[in-house]
């Protein structure tokens, strides 16, 4: 069985903001238990929430590589246990001392085989929501997408919908929309459990979304669906960040009711591809293919793949097809509301901020 | 035994299954007394008692062929609200829907006899509450036929697509000709689905959804359950030996004395029901509020929502003191803004025997010489002479005259010559376009087209309406085939003076809006508004009699003899005002030593175009003008000071206004360069964020009703600074009505007094007035209410943009804005724009307003109006957008 945290390789985690000793607020004697904190997001979250001053455990299979961030009088406050999410004993291991989880573990991957799928990211679940309801602890944010919602069709200035499993496009979204229903069933007055749906969380160093655009932009293989001008949403990783820590936080106001969270800046594909590219010195992708063709060709190589899966991730399935050259944004006014929350990073600081972590590594 | 059928209600999408009622009734029709027979209809009281609400009245609505109750099931459920409920019954005739299958051919009276039988059962006949008819097709003549026996209840009438009358065969429309065919007759109305498909497929907007069609064609499924359909088109009263023919004939005249307030509503695509019934029913009931929608057909109530105008009429018909109509009159009347009533051909008839030069028609081939004068006195005789000939012709007061004549003398003497013996002048240009033209043509209703021999042509080729009167001398032989009954030049002179007798509140004129969102509008001005137009220009502008003018612009051309001015038109090809050249300007300047232009911003934009070629004398003509009106849309400051520098002595001046309003404001260039220096320099509150426009001029108040959250007007108005809003005017000179638009014109009077523009803005703190673009044009996006316009002159001031719009992409409330530019160099093709220049605009636009565009698109060119080629079409233009940023190929269709 693979899952997404060993699939994603951390070679030298680092963090988005400082973490010198002043950075880190005084102690506050809360404790949060955090799956799938080897990926950037699960790092990042982490890493706030000991800026805040929590006290913070990290699950995965892998090293975080968080404590090696953390300076001395920092650490004392992390912890962390290694396991996967499967396993209900290491589960209740980590668990222990925690007053609240935010769950982001998951795999993420756009092929595999489904009962893969089911078993991490809706297994999974499961055991993290009953191991916590058995552990006494009230407070459970879930990290959702908002591919559960997704149904292949263009999204625009889309609210806060139920995720339909049955309409979920993909083996990814179809199980997470399983588990989001199934960690919402569980909430209730003395659990609360809270969902937000980060969109295409981006930023430096992230290998799911930006270093496979640049590496293939590099290589000139980058294709743009449609002249790449879907106009989609995305989310810089510090907002990200900031709105689950905030949401973490007002599980009051937002449990029940899950909640979509982007930059709230829509922008068509080919721009922000463009922009990202651009930012670390290689131009922009300027090919165009029928989304059709894509569309077509994603679904043939998902079949292939799926008998003989490759060690890499395919170059085209169906639901990136559909992802890269349909619209999806959305209405971000009760998200905000909600959280009390808005992004402080733009699209535009993000580009830079891509540019100064590169430097020269993708220029010829 | 005959097929009877079931209802279903539950499969009826849109129906309360608690509508459905049955009942049992004695006939005591002709033609079969005395049998009982199986009602079947839609009856919303169940739910009203339930929903405790006390109706204010009852409708009766009755369907034609071949549908059934469903028809109304949008009116049985608008019924059902607190504020103005009413009780509908919708009642499935027999033979049809899912009334009983009876057997017999029931003719018109026994249908007749059928409603009554029927309405005495439920309780109607005695009803302490007012009873008003709703009917559609044949339902139409049953009703008002039943209305006629039941006058003492019957207190409203509403009709959608019907007919009451029709004399002849061959006037019936070729449609409804085809299904009388015997040879189709029987086949195509009950032994095939072909007459019930036909009028199904009538629906507009892509067609019925297919639950609803299933719907409608429910209990037709079989030849015999069919027979209805049969029997009523054979009983169409197609000539004086049908056997419904008098009974036609006794319900058409008899509803003359139906003296009861009346609501057309009338889809005009329909091929059978077509206008011609519409104008012979507003004939007959001369009372009647009438809509058109010019996007719907025979089925109107599928395609248009005809439940809530219908709604908002009984309100005013039932629970107002006043109509909507009487409010906005009696308020006028109470803003007093009546100054004495100085009709348009006063100064004419003031100047009958003076010498002095009125009228000057430039050559239309060369542009230096003169083709023809008229002193005044020649003009007022000119005018006794044609008002003789059209009354001589048979045009009487009130008739609508259609005039399709270059401007110049002739027309100036046809359009003072209509206003002297009253008739009402149809002004509708060919900006328009052929279809929309026809559209427009169609829609008023001409008695008369007086025109050149094109126009002729093309109204003979387009099937214009109205009496042929030639303009010009023609060949007898083109006469004929043209079929012209009368030409101006033929008018023999006479010396005695023509009757003079107009009411100041008597129609005057009809003009058309550009239609550059959707069909173009008729607007009705009166004698007295059509003055005010007069006067509000002479006060503003200070105009006296004596003053040269040269007229280039068409709506203002006509004032001329009003204001006591001599006129002159200069060469060029009035259709396209971009013709104008600088040395016609000049030569027809210099025919009268002209002091005042009215021109277009396309005719200034093409006299800059050609000033370099002027010789010293040319310009030497130009040095005496001291005013410059330019109208139609605003101009750049840059096209402003090349104007200036052509008439170097005037004062350049953009009023603003519109079709209904004409104009509300002006301002000069002096004004505009210190509007747009209080902005930029001494941030004075509000002087920013649009085109400024200046003050209100003589006689007319500006107010702004600012905008809600969803973007809407709010009742209140206001005129603090900063407030943006619908703008809405009152003035002497405001147009009277739409022409048959009501729910039009109860939009645009719905502050009782005022006109709302459809524009939006606001005021300065010095009291100017700002455009901020069109009310429909509002993007109601995440980022708030925004206006097109400050984002659109932002963008405007990245180097490359030569022209943007702004629309809103997404659900209301939620929508993101985008602005859509056209480049110099043009751009090779519609679509994304490059990256750079998105950052560019939208930066840009984030700079100057605060607003974040999500994407920036590029078009080869702004599909725009035909009259002015200024007006952007935004909602095409967004349509395009979506598709395009959702991921969609898309094509600008223009």
């Amino acid at each position: 069985m693979t899952s997404a945290v060993e699939v994603i390789e951390v070679t030298g985690a680092f963090s988005q903001r400082p973490v010198a000793e002043e950075d880190f607020a005084p102690r506050r004697d809360e404790r949060v238990f955090v799956t799938g904190a080897s990926g950037m997001l699960g790092r990042e979250v982490s890493l706030e929430l000991l800026r805040q001053g929590f006290d913070v455990t990290v699950f995965q299979r892998s090293d975080s590589g968080v404590g090696e961030l953390l300076p001395e009088s920092v650490r004392e406050r992390f912890r962390q246990v290694r396991g996967a999410v499967t396993d209900m004993k290491a589960v209740q291991e980590g668990l222990e001392g925690a007053h609240g989880v935010i769950h982001l573990a998951a795999k993420v991957s756009f092929a595999g085989q489904w009962d893969e799928f089911v078993e991490t990211n809706v297994r999974g679940t499961r055991v993290v929501l009953e191991m916590a309801k058995e552990a006494g602890i009230s407070r459970f944010l879930f990290i959702s997408s908002p591919s559960v919602a997704h149904t292949g069709t263009a999204f625009m200035g889309e609210g806060n919908g139920p995720a339909t499993p049955e309409l979920a496009r993909g083996h990814y979204a179809r199980s997470k929309a399983l588990a989001e229903n199934l960690a919402l069933e569980s909430d209730s007055d003395d659990f609360w459990v809270g969902v937000l749906r980060p969109h295409i969380v981006w930023g430096p160093g992230d290998t799911q979304l930006v270093e496979r655009v640049l590496d293939r932009s590099a290589r000139g293989t980058l294709p743009l669906l449609n002249n790449g001008t879907a106009l989609i949403d995305t989310t810089y990783i510090d907002n990200a960040v900031d709105a689950i820590v905030a949401g973490y936080q007002r599980l009051e106001n937002i449990h029940g009711t899950p909640l979509v969270v982007t930059n709230g800046q829509p922008r068509e594909v080919a721009e922000l591809l463009g922009g990202m590219c651009e930012a670390v010195g290689i131009p922009a992708p300027s090919r165009s293919v029928p989304a059709s063709v894509a569309r077509a060709a994603g679904a043939v190589i998902e079949k292939v793949w799926s008998v003989r899966p490759g060690k890499d991730e395919p170059p085209m399935t169906k639901f990136l097809a559909e992802q890269l050259s349909t619209s999806h944004w959305f209405d971000q006014k009760q998200t905000r509301e909600l959280l009390d929350w808005s992004p402080a990073v733009s699209i535009e600081e993000g580009y830079a901020r891509l540019g100064e972590y590169y430097g020269n590594r993708y220029k010829s | 035994m005959l097929e009877q059928l079931t209802p279903d209600p539950q499969n009826w999408p849109g129906v309360d299954p608690r509508w459905s009622c049955m009942a049992q009734v004695i006939s005591s029709a002709g033609v079969d007394a005395g049998h009982t027979r199986t009602w079947h209809y839609l009856d919303n009281q169940q739910v009203l008692r339930e929903e405790g609400l006390e109706p204010v009245g009852i409708i009766l609505a009755v369907h034609g062929n071949p549908t059934w109750s469903y028809l109304w099931r949008s009116v049985l459920a608008a019924g059902i609200n607190a504020e103005n409920p009413w009780r509908v019954i919708a009642v499935d005739q027999l033979d049809m829907g899912f009334s009983e299958r009876t057997g017999t051919v029931r003719r018109l009276a026994d249908r007749v006899r059928d409603l009554g039988d029927f309405t005495q059962h439920v309780g109607l006949d005695n009803t302490d509450l007012p009873v008003v008819i709703l009917a559609h097709d044949w339902g139409g003549l049953i009703s008002l036929g039943w209305a006629l026996e039941h006058r003492d209840v019957v207190e409203a009438v509403a009709l959608t697509n019907t007919a009451v009358f029709h004399d002849q065969i061959e006037k019936i429309p070729a449609a409804l000709q085809l299904a009388l065919n015997p040879a189709i007759h029987g086949w195509g109305t009950q032994k095939s689905t072909a007459f019930l498909d036909v009028t199904l497929h009538l629906a507009q907007n892509g067609g019925l959804d297919s639950v609803v069609y299933k719907t409608y064609a429910a209990p037709y499924r079989t030849a015999e359950l069919r027979a209805g359909i049969r029997n009523f088109v054979a009983d169409i009263p197609a000539g004086e030996a049908t056997a419904s023919y008098t009974d036609m004939v006794r319900i058409a005249e008899g509803i003359r004395d139906l003296h009861v307030p009346a609501f057309f509503q009338w889809g005009t695509k329909d091929p059978v029901f077509q206008r011609r019934y519409m104008a012979d029913l507003q004939e007959r009931m001369p009372q009647a509020d009438v809509h058109r929608y010019e996007n719907a057909s025979h089925l109107v109530a599928e395609d248009e929502d005809i439940a809530t105008p219908l709604f908002h009429w009984l309100e005013e018909q039932f629970l107002w003191n006043h109509t909507g109509r009487q409010a906005h009159q009696l308020a006028r009347e109470e803003q007093q803004l009546h100054t004495d009533f100085e009709p348009m051909i006063s100064e004419v008839l003031q100047r009958a025997s003076d010498s002095s030069l009125a009228v000057v028609d430039m050559d239309s081939r060369n542009e230096t010489q003169i083709a023809s004068t008229l002193s005044w006195a020649e003009l007022a005789q000119d005018i006794n002479r044609v008002a003789n000939g059209l009354e001589a012709t048979g045009v009487r007061a009130g008739d609508r005259v259609n005039l399709m004549v270059p401007p110049g003398a002739k027309l100036t003497t046809l359009i003072y010559a209509c206003l002297k013996i009253g008739a009402v002048i149809v002004v509708a240009d060919t900006g328009l376009g052929a279809k929309g033209l026809t559209r427009a043509l169609k829609g008023a209703r001409p008695d008369f087209l007086v025109g050149i021999r094109p126009a002729l042509v093309a109204a003979r080729a387009m099937g214009w309406p109205g009496q042929k009167i030639a303009a010009d001398p023609l060949p007898a032989v083109a006469r004929k085939g043209l079929g012209v009954i009368a030409s101006v030049a033929d008018f023999s002179d006479i010396s005695e003076n023509t009757s003079y007798s107009v009411s100041p509140e008597d129609d005057a004129a009809v003009l058309y809006t550009s239609g550059s969102t959707g069909p173009a509008k008729g607007v009705v001005y009166t004698q007295r508004q059509i003055s005010g137009m007069r006067d509000a220009i002479r006060h503003t502008y200070g105009l006296s009699a004596g003053t040269g003018l040269v007229a280039g612009f068409a709506p203002f051309a006509l004032l001329g003899p009003a204001l006591g001015a001599t006129s002159v038109t200069p060469t060029m090809d009035v259709t396209r005002p971009k013709t104008l050249t600088a040395s016609a300007l000049s030569a027809a300047a210099a025919a009268i030593d002209a002091t005042t232009i009215f021109a277009s911003p396309a005719a200034l934009m093409n006299v800059v175009r050609t000033a370099n070629n002027l010789s010293e004398d040319q310009r030497n003509a130009l040095k005496s003008v001291d005013l410059l009106l330019s109208a139609g849309a605003p101009l750049a400051v840059p096209l402003l000071e090349a104007v200036q520098s052509i008439v170097p002595q005037a004062s350049i001046h953009t009023p603003y206004g519109m079709t209904e309003a004409l104009p509300i404001t002006d301002i000069s260039f002096e004004e505009i360069k210190s509007a747009l220096a209080d902005g930029t320099e001494r941030g004075l509150t509000g002087a920013r964020d649009g085109v400024c426009v200046g003050r209100a001029v003589h006689g007319a108040e500006i107010q702004i009703a600012p905008l809600d959250n969803e973007g809407e007007p709010l009742e209140e108005t206001t005129t603090e600074p900063g407030i943006t809003g619908e703008i809405v005017v009152s003035a002497p000179h405001v147009k009277d009505r739409y022409d048959t638009l009501w729910v039009t014109e109860r939009l645009s009077t719905a502050t009782p007094g005022w006109h709302h523009t459809g524009d939006v803005g606001h005021f300065d703190e010095a009291g100017r007035l700002w455009v901020e673009g069109r009310l429909a044009h509002v993007l109601n996006t995440s980022q708030g209410v925004l206006t097109p316009v400050a984002m659109e002159q932002a963008a405007e001031e990245v180097p490359v943009v030569r022209r943007a719009a702004a629309v809103a992409v997404g659900p209301a409330g939620s929508a993101t804005p985008v602005v859509i530019v056209e480049t110099d160099p043009r751009a090779p093709q519609d679509g994304r724009a490059n990256s750079a220049l998105t950052a560019q605009v939208r930066q840009r636009v984030l700079q100057d307003t605060g607003i974040e565009v999500s994407a920036v698109l590029q078009v080869r060119e702004h599909p725009t109006d035909i009259r002015h080629n200024s007006k952007i079409d935004r909602p095409l233009l967004a349509r395009w957008a979506q598709k395009l940023l959702s991921g969609q190929k898309a094509k600008l269709k223009k």
